[in-house]
């Protein structure tokens, strides 16, 4: 399973998730209250400045990423070109880039695992507090190990509609797919039984 | 128990699944995604309950950082992305969709259409529509406008969602978690 985390081992993914998330937070919230683009504009420069500093590879890669936003940010032109207020579109653009922008790089610079250890160290409280965590955790990784397998049986579900039927499949898929993971649920709900249980 | 974690963590995963089946043309031409039509039937299919939390699920593997999301978008830029909003309200919408599913007192295929209309339409749409007037800086009603041409595949979607589950009640009785 691919992540989204950069291959390319760049100064920051030395740095604690839980640090890099927390920026991250503050940050936000410091774009947010930014009602001016000029500080905005000086902001994403500052960004794309960092970027290029991490490998010209994680930088096309960002940019790659921002490629979503396309739509909304061809909206926003149409929007303020009519009514004429080009400062509030442009704070709007800048804001909307560089929010974004802020939180892919901590995605590109974490590794899963790092992601994973934060999130069982926040989690922490709540197994003191007698929650089931454990059972969280076990649940990641069944839905993490179940993608490809559904994946591939979705594909064997195409290829035995193809072999019948000249037409597209379409949503009729939908019904053997949902039976798979269901019929699959029940599989798993009996093994980890037989292993002594979710915990 | 055990039957209650691997349903939400196996339906998280079609959640995901569905993101990578290409998008279904319908015939004049509107594309939906399946992702959307995932969410409608994890509370249809699995309840109020299990079908929120599967939803969670999904949610946790996107923000930790696999590109599961429709296009292969992921990560943390999504929930800072104009529509947050929807993904917010993604596993409330499982939520109704479950809850009206479980206590409409009508056909299972009539049951979950009401409860897909009602949670992946009505609330998905009132967390969705803040959230891209937050985002955009826009009013609720110019933001209502922005995504009013989602609508007729959102209602088609619904409609796919209670043919669905009506067909897996009528395949495969007792299969449903909701209606149990």
């Amino acid at each position: 399973m691919l992540t989204l985390t950069s291959p390319v081992e760049t100064p920051l993914h030395r740095w604690p998730a839980g640090l890099k998330l927390a920026l991250l937070c503050i940050a936000t919230v410091l774009l947010f209250r930014l009602t001016t683009p000029l500080p905005l504009a000086a902001i994403a420069l500052a960004l794309a400045a960092l970027h290029l500093a991490l490998g010209r590879a994680l930088a096309m890669t960002a940019l790659r990423q921002l490629r979503p936003l396309g739509p909304f940010l061809a909206l926003l032109a149409l929007w303020h070109g009519i009514t004429g207020e080009i400062a509030q579109g442009t704070t709007i653009a800048l804001r909307l880039i560089t929010a974004v922008a802020c939180a892919n790089l901590v995605t590109m610079t974490t590794r899963l695992s790092d992601m994973l250890a934060t999130l069982d160290r926040l989690t922490a409280p709540l197994a003191r507090a007698g929650l089931p965590t454990r059972r969280l955790t076990l649940a990641l990784a069944l839905a993490l190990r179940f993608i490809p397998v559904l994946s591939d049986r979705i594909d064997t579900i195409r290829a035995a509609w193809s072999a019948r039927s000249p037409r597209r499949p379409g949503w009729r898929i939908l019904i053997p797919a949902a039976l798979a993971a269901l019929d699959e649920a029940d599989h798993v709900a009996e093994s980890l039984r037989a292993r002594g249980g979710a915990g | 128990m055990e039957r209650s974690l691997s349903h939400i963590a196996l339906f998280a995963a079609l959640i995901a699944v569905l993101g990578f089946v290409p998008q279904i043309m319908l015939p004049f031409g509107v594309p939906i995604t399946a992702q959307s039509l995932g969410i409608m039937l994890c509370g249809t299919v699995l309840g109020a309950k299990r079908g929120a939390l599967a939803v969670i699920l999904f949610l946790l593997l996107v923000a930790i950082g696999l590109p599961l999301l429709s296009g292969g978008r992921g990560g943390l830029g999504v929930f800072a992305s104009p529509t947050a909003g929807f993904l917010i309200g993604f596993p409330v919408a499982a939520f109704v969709a479950g809850i009206v599913t479980e206590k409409a007192p009508m056909a299972v295929g009539w049951a979950a259409g009401l409860g897909a209309f009602l949670g992946g339409v009505i609330t998905l749409y009132a967390f969705g529509i803040p959230g891209l007037a937050l985002m955009l800086d826009k009013s609720l009603p110019e933001a209502a406008l922005m995504i009013s041409a989602f609508l007729p595949g959102d209602l088609i979607k619904v409609a796919l969602a209670g043919l669905v589950t009506h067909s897996l009640a009528r395949m495969r009785p007792g299969v449903l978690l909701s209606r149990s």
